[in-house]
């Protein structure tokens, strides 16, 4: 455990391997709770490993990760529970449980992990559901979604719970650029009125450019830039300007 | 020797899956929805498959039965030999061997496919232990439905023998039940009905491994589903024959 409450998330000095490639190399970065970090990059350059290495489902090889006040490496299950519900994960296809309806997807983890009474389950999915626009949905299976709709299912899932901190994977990969748009306005929204801080892996640099308060560029499993838009957009690192510009 | 460190890694990997669901089975909280789910799942929609077998089964073998016996003038025992195969040896190997087929192919497709499309993940990332969650209630409904499954095989399996019988000879149905129970003793029936719960652990236990510990995305759901079936019908064969030799060991009236 550790005082600096404002950090929300923070990288030190992360190594990630695959066999003989190395994905993440030596990493280390911090946000702050209440701001938005989009990590942006090639694919294949530990993009999505990051998050899963948040969310600890996956363990560097070394280095620290600390998650609000604790640091997840090698922490034992039950530790890892109580750190995992201040998170929220949108998977980059939704990953919804095919086999629940969508009210059951999101009442699983509200019955599972608080006290609540049947009706207040109710109320809260029915709100989370209509917040995101699909409170006439909640009883269809994930298989009668479009893609926009799965994103926006998986999107209140991963809010459900109310997390301080909220990973999204490619919210707005596959969606036109409308639906993108407004994933987007709730992912901001979420900043806005509950100060989530948000940790967006993303290709979308328009939309990257609208929500992030700070931009991280992956390359070859560096950190190649981090900071504000404008501080990557004139950094010294070729493959960082390129892709926060073009 | 390479594939003999493959082989015996396997079996490592294997054999600690199952003490794990072995522990987690006893160690709340128990995960009682999914196990009433899983049960309607293997037992209920396995239910119409094991009727119909065992009532086919029954017919088929009472007409070679009676085909061969009839030449030792033995038709009589036809009732006898058509209920001592099915409760000592066919009603059990062929209802795992039926439940393989059946729910060890979709345990293993399921869990692959939620493996490869992240569901596993996202079970994990709501605190939820998806060990607890997904392998245990399919591996216990396995072990609580297979004996109950095994009784309908045999009652259908003496039903369709009944049948064929009758068309045959005209034998009074009493005549029947009593020619049929008069050679049955309650350790030819509840044992190898009891051993079938050790087949259902092998189905749940093998095919959750697969499906569980897949890393090869969409092509390790076919994967899974196939080695699920091949692994646990030949694993149900070789128990079979070691669990023979534990009940006639502690039923040896049996043996004679």
């Amino acid at each position: 455990m550790r005082e600096t409450q404002s950090i929300a998330v923070e990288f030190k000095r992360v190594m990630k391997s695959f066999g003989a490639k190395r994905v993440l190399n030596d990493v280390s970065f911090h946000i702050e709770q209440g701001q938005a970090l989009c990590i942006l990059g090639r694919s294949g350059t530990g993009k999505s490993v990051t998050l899963k290495l948040i969310m600890a489902l996956m363990r560097p090889d070394s280095g620290e990760v600390w998650v609000d006040a604790d640091n997840v490496v090698g922490m034992g299950e039950q530790r890892l529970s109580l750190v995992r519900r201040k998170l929220g994960y949108l998977f980059q296809d939704a990953a919804l449980f095919d086999s629940l309806t969508l009210y059951e997807n999101l009442a699983l983890p509200l019955s599972r992990l608080t006290k609540k009474p049947k009706d207040e389950i109710d109320d809260v999915v029915h709100r989370v559901l209509t917040d995101v626009g699909l409170g006439a949905d909640g009883a269809k299976y994930p298989s009668a979604l479009s893609g926009g709709m799965r994103k926006r299912a998986g999107l209140a899932r991963a809010l459900v719970l109310e997390p301080k901190i909220l990973l999204a994977d490619e919210p707005s990969s596959g969606l036109d650029r409308i639906t993108a748009a407004e994933i987007d306005e709730l992912l901001m929204r979420c900043k806005k009125e509950r100060g989530t801080a948000l940790i967006i892996v993303t290709h979308d640099v328009h939309g990257a450019r609208r929500i992030a308060d700070r931009v991280a560029v992956l390359d070859r499993g560096n950190l190649a830039a981090f900071g504000s838009v404008d501080e990557v957009s004139q950094s010294e690192n070729d493959v960082a300007r390129r892709l926060i510009t073009e | 020797m390479r594939w003999l460190s493959r082989f015996f890694e396997f079996v490592g990997k294997v054999g600690v899956f199952s003490l794990q669901v072995l522990v987690d089975s006893l160690r709340p909280p128990f995960e009682f929805t999914q196990l009433s789910r899983q049960l309607v799942e293997v037992g209920n929609r396995s239910l119409a498959l094991v009727v119909v077998s065992g009532f086919a089964l029954g017919a088929v073998m009472t007409l070679h039965t009676r085909s061969t016996l009839v030449t030792f003038g033995a038709t009589a025992m036809i009732p006898a030999v058509q209920s001592v195969a099915f409760f000592v040896e066919i009603g059990p190997l062929v209802a795992g061997l039926l439940l393989a087929g059946r729910v060890g192919s979709g345990i293993g497709a399921v869990l692959a496919n939620m493996r490869a499309s992240e569901q596993i993940d996202a079970i994990e990332s709501l605190s939820i232990d998806s060990f607890k969650f997904l392998v245990v209630p399919r591996v216990l409904a396995c072990v609580i439905a297979l004996p109950f499954l095994t009784l309908f095989m045999d009652f259908a399996g003496l039903l369709g023998g009944f049948l064929s019988e009758v068309l045959s000879s005209h034998i009074a149905p009493a005549l029947y039940l009593n020619r049929a129970f008069d050679f049955l003793q309650w350790s030819n029936f509840i044992a190898p009905t009891l051993k079938t719960s050790v087949f259902g652990f092998i189905i749940g236990s093998i095919s959750a491994y697969f499906g569980y510990t897949t890393d090869k995305g969409a092509q390790g759901v076919g994967e899974a589903a196939t080695n699920s079936v091949v692994v646990s019908s030949l694993l149900i064969i070789v128990a079979d024959v070691l669990l023979i030799k534990c009940i006639f060991f502690l039923f040896p009236d049996t043996a004679v």
